[in-house]
């Protein structure tokens, strides 16, 4: 196998990124077995020490802040990847569809980026989001319609390198479709720049849905988010009490984790391996 | 004569992955105050490595592993880096293939023949000045007192290569290396250089190294030769004695190239036009017509060569052509039907008529694409053909452009270039096309590899009876495989006719100008060509 030789090949801090991220997709996989209470049963007192029944202790209305983390990691990195799908999907078509008609849809799709690139992204979506609504669906769109701007950019400039090749040109003068053209030469030639910036907008997006539920308008509680339990027990620093650390933390090395991955993706896709 | 350089045991080796591998096995080499010697072998053979090497430099991921490189009594391998810096420039110079990538476009001419002389000490900015002008009028430059004050990009491919030849003797150096200077050059330019090295050469008795993959060109400057292949010494000899006895059979193969006989009789063949250009004018954006006025029939089964120096109009004459840059004016008739000015407008059955092979193989194919999806799409895209049918076809497919049927299963970069090339014909014949249009495709190759293109282009010929637009600047290949001749001139044809009208004479002015200027495998052919051409005026 391919794959497996790979792996085998890996360096150490990518199987450390892989380690970090298959126990956290593992986490959000398994929570209803793995989680010793429900998501938001309330089962002891405030902010209680780490103890045998609490193993991170409780949280600022008594639930079990192991349990919430397990369910924290599900809902933030479900909706993030969803989200990240979305804009990739968006963002890319739109990009290639541009780079390979060229003309009046390439101006008319880059001068709308230009237009929603020119706010800045948390005032724009903050703004958005307190009009449509906090519906888990409205934040799906709206985070994913703003990030495929970036990923518009990226998939635009990638295609259109790709674009001027000749391989692109005899399929062209074969008379293919341009979807034809988009699946078969222009996707699978920018895949490796694309794959490794999955990676980055992932964290992006995932630390962006973590600061908007710090202000209160990312997932809605009483749902378990990662940048919501930080805000929620924020209160607990002033009293010497490390609570919201641990949900912070989690952030921090998800991010690390994956970004660890992407290095070394980068790595194997500019050929310096080889 | 005395010794100049002397470099014994030569071993270089290139980092690939984790490990030094050799490049260049242990070569001897020695050259005489005066002499010119030349390099000469397929890319890969190690000829430029050597040609650095020379002056105790590697491109980077190269290293000397052991060699003795003595220059005028000093040791340059293992010398500190300050000696060599003097030494550079100041006693041994090197010019290098593409002149316009390696002036600074943002400086003028004389400033950057002068940063030599000046930054050694050698003499202030006047004096370099003074002799720029000097060695610009020894090399028949234009203008010579104005010309350095142009920048890079105000003057010609061939003049900025003589600028650069001109900043080479700027410091009056012991020996010159010339990397493949004249490469890049059309036929006419290349003979102002090679005149301008020749010249510069005899006059300070500098001795040179001449790179080249060139035999004819070669011959023309070399007092002797040196045969590289895989970074071995094949052979070494006088320069005339090798053209005259070649010993080695790579050799002889390399001095035959040039002769590929056609091996096909006209007069069997009908005058069946398949296509038709009438009275066509293009341009890009409107501004300036690349191409005028253009007439040009193609018949079933016949070679057409379109001939002309760079920026004549030949590869915007295909676009038109297929369909990528639709005509100002004119049609395009296909069996006498016209065709739609635009790619989008026509039809699949007219476009499978028509295919195209390109200059560049590499960026011809998807790298990402197996040769099965490659050869196959065409296939199933005109013919519909199933799975099976498919995969019979294109393993007969390989068999016609003679690869291994288990190639069906690599990807693009794991073939050579002669491999990829074949690649794309089998593409191409895939269509089953009347008409193939082959824009420049043996100019990336190593001569022995597009000889046996151009071999194989023929026996398909032969075979499917399919016509060829052959676009060329090589009029070697033009007289090896062409039937007819197209010439062009600053996107006008200037004379048109079979083989032998045009390759006979008389000649159209411009023709007997690009003729008379490829390089033939005689020592004296430039200094007969040069009393000659001055004799005319």
């Amino acid at each position: 196998m391919a794959l497996l030789k790979l792996l085998k090949k890996s360096p150490i801090s990518a199987r450390i990124g892989m380690v970090i991220v298959l126990l956290n997709i593992l986490a959000a996989i398994f929570v209803p077995v793995i989680a010793p209470y429900g998501e938001t049963e309330i089962v002891s007192d405030v902010w209680m020490e780490m103890s045998e029944d609490h193993l991170l202790g409780t949280d600022h209305i008594g639930r079990d802040l192991y349990t919430r983390m397990l369910y924290g990691a599900r809902n933030t990195i479900s909706i993030a990847f969803l989200i990240t799908i979305l804009s990739f999907t968006v963002g890319s078509i739109c990009g290639f569809f541009a780079a390979t008609l060229g003309g009046w849809v390439d101006l008319a799709l880059s001068r709308v980026v230009d237009i929603m690139m020119a706010f800045p992204t948390l005032i724009f979506a903050l703004m958005v989001l307190s009009i449509v609504g906090t519906s888990p669906f409205a934040l799906v769109i709206v985070i994913a319609l703003l990030d495929s701007t970036r990923v518009y950019r990226l998939s635009r400039a990638v295609a259109m390198d790709i674009e001027v090749m000749e391989y692109v040109e005899a399929a062209r003068l074969r008379g293919e479709k341009i979807w034809w053209l988009m699946r078969h030469e222009i996707l699978p030639n920018s895949l490796p720049p694309l794959v490794a910036e999955f990676g980055l907008r992932f964290c992006f997006v995932f630390l962006f849905i973590a600061s908007l539920s710090f202000l209160g308008l990312g997932i809605q509680p009483p749902a378990a988010d990662w940048g919501g339990m930080v805000r929620e027990n924020a209160g607990a620093i002033t009293f010497g009490i490390f609570i919201p650390l641990w949900p912070a933390a989690a952030i921090a090395t998800l991010t690390v984790g994956v970004n660890l991955i992407v290095d070394w993706f980068l790595h194997l896709s500019s050929g310096l391996e080889d | 004569m005395s010794e100049i350089l002397n470099i014994k045991k030569l071993v270089i080796e290139g980092l690939t992955g984790e490990e030094w591998i050799p490049i260049v096995k242990g070569v001897d080499l020695t050259l005489n105050r005066g002499e010119v010697l030349g390099l000469i072998g397929e890319s890969g053979a190690g000829k430029s490595t050597i040609g650095l090497a020379s002056m105790g430099y590697t491109r980077q991921g190269c290293r000397i592993a052991s060699a003795s490189i003595n220059f005028d009594g000093m040791e340059l391998f293992g010398a500190s880096e300050s000696m060599l810096r003097k030494i550079r420039s100041t006693r041994i110079a090197y010019v290098a293939q593409s002149a316009a990538a390696s002036f600074n476009p943002a400086h003028r001419l004389i400033k950057q023949y002068a940063e030599a002389p000046v930054q050694h000490g050698l003499m202030n900015f006047s004096q370099a000045a003074k002799n720029a002008t000097e060695i610009y009028e020894r090399l028949l430059m234009p203008d010579p007192e104005k010309i350095g004050y142009r920048y890079p990009h105000q003057v010609s491919g061939g003049q900025l290569q003589r600028a650069m030849v001109a900043m080479a003797m700027s410091c009056q150096p012991d020996l010159i290396i010339f990397d493949e200077p004249t490469t890049a050059l059309d036929v006419t330019t290349q003979i102002e250089v090679l005149t301008a090295i020749k010249e510069v050469a005899r006059q300070h008795n500098t001795a040179a190294i001449y790179i080249t993959h060139d035999l004819a060109v070669v011959a023309q400057l070399a007092d002797r030769i040196m045969v590289l292949r895989n970074g071995d010494l094949v052979e070494e000899n006088d320069c005339r004695k090798m053209l005259a006895e070649p010993k080695e059979e790579y050799t002889q193969e390399l001095l035959a190239v040039r002769n590929i006989s056609k091996g096909k009789d006209l007069s069997t063949l009908k005058d069946d036009v398949i296509l038709e250009v009438k009275n066509v004018t293009a341009s890009y954006g409107g501004v300036v017509n690349v191409v005028e006025d253009i007439d040009l029939s193609i018949k079933k089964g016949r070679t057409i060569a379109l001939v002309g120096e760079s920026g004549s109009g030949k590869s915007t004459l295909a676009r038109v052509i297929t369909g990528l840059l639709p005509p100002i004016k004119g049609t395009i008739e296909y069996e006498g039907t016209s065709l739609a000015p635009a790619l989008k407008n026509r039809d699949k059955e007219s476009l499978r008529k028509m295919q195209m092979i390109y200059q560049m193989p590499d960026t011809a194919l998807n790298p990402r694409q197996k040769v099965r999806k490659i050869i196959g799409r065409p296939l199933s895209f005109y013919f519909g053909l199933n799975h099976k049918a498919q995969e019979d076809k294109i393993l007969e497919l390989l068999d016609q452009i003679e690869l291994p049927a288990n190639y069906i299963d690599r990807y693009p970069p794991e073939l050579s270039g002669g491999e990829k090339q074949r690649v794309c014909i089998a593409r191409a014949l895939a269509a089953k096309p009347d008409l193939i249009i082959c824009d420049e495709v043996t100019s990336a190759l190593d001569q022995l590899v597009a000889k046996e293109i151009l071999k194989l282009l023929q026996n398909l010929q032969n075979k499917l009876n399919v016509s060829y637009l052959f676009i060329t600047h090589d009029l070697a290949t033009v007289k090896a495989i062409s039937d007819e001749i197209v010439v062009m001139l600053q996107g006008r044809i200037v004379e048109h006719g079979t083989r032998d009208e045009i390759l006979a004479p008389p000649h159209h002015e411009y023709t007997e100008l690009l003729l008379s200027s490829v390089p033939e495998m005689d020592p004296d052919w430039l200094e007969n060509l040069l009393v000659k051409r001055a004799a005319n005026g």
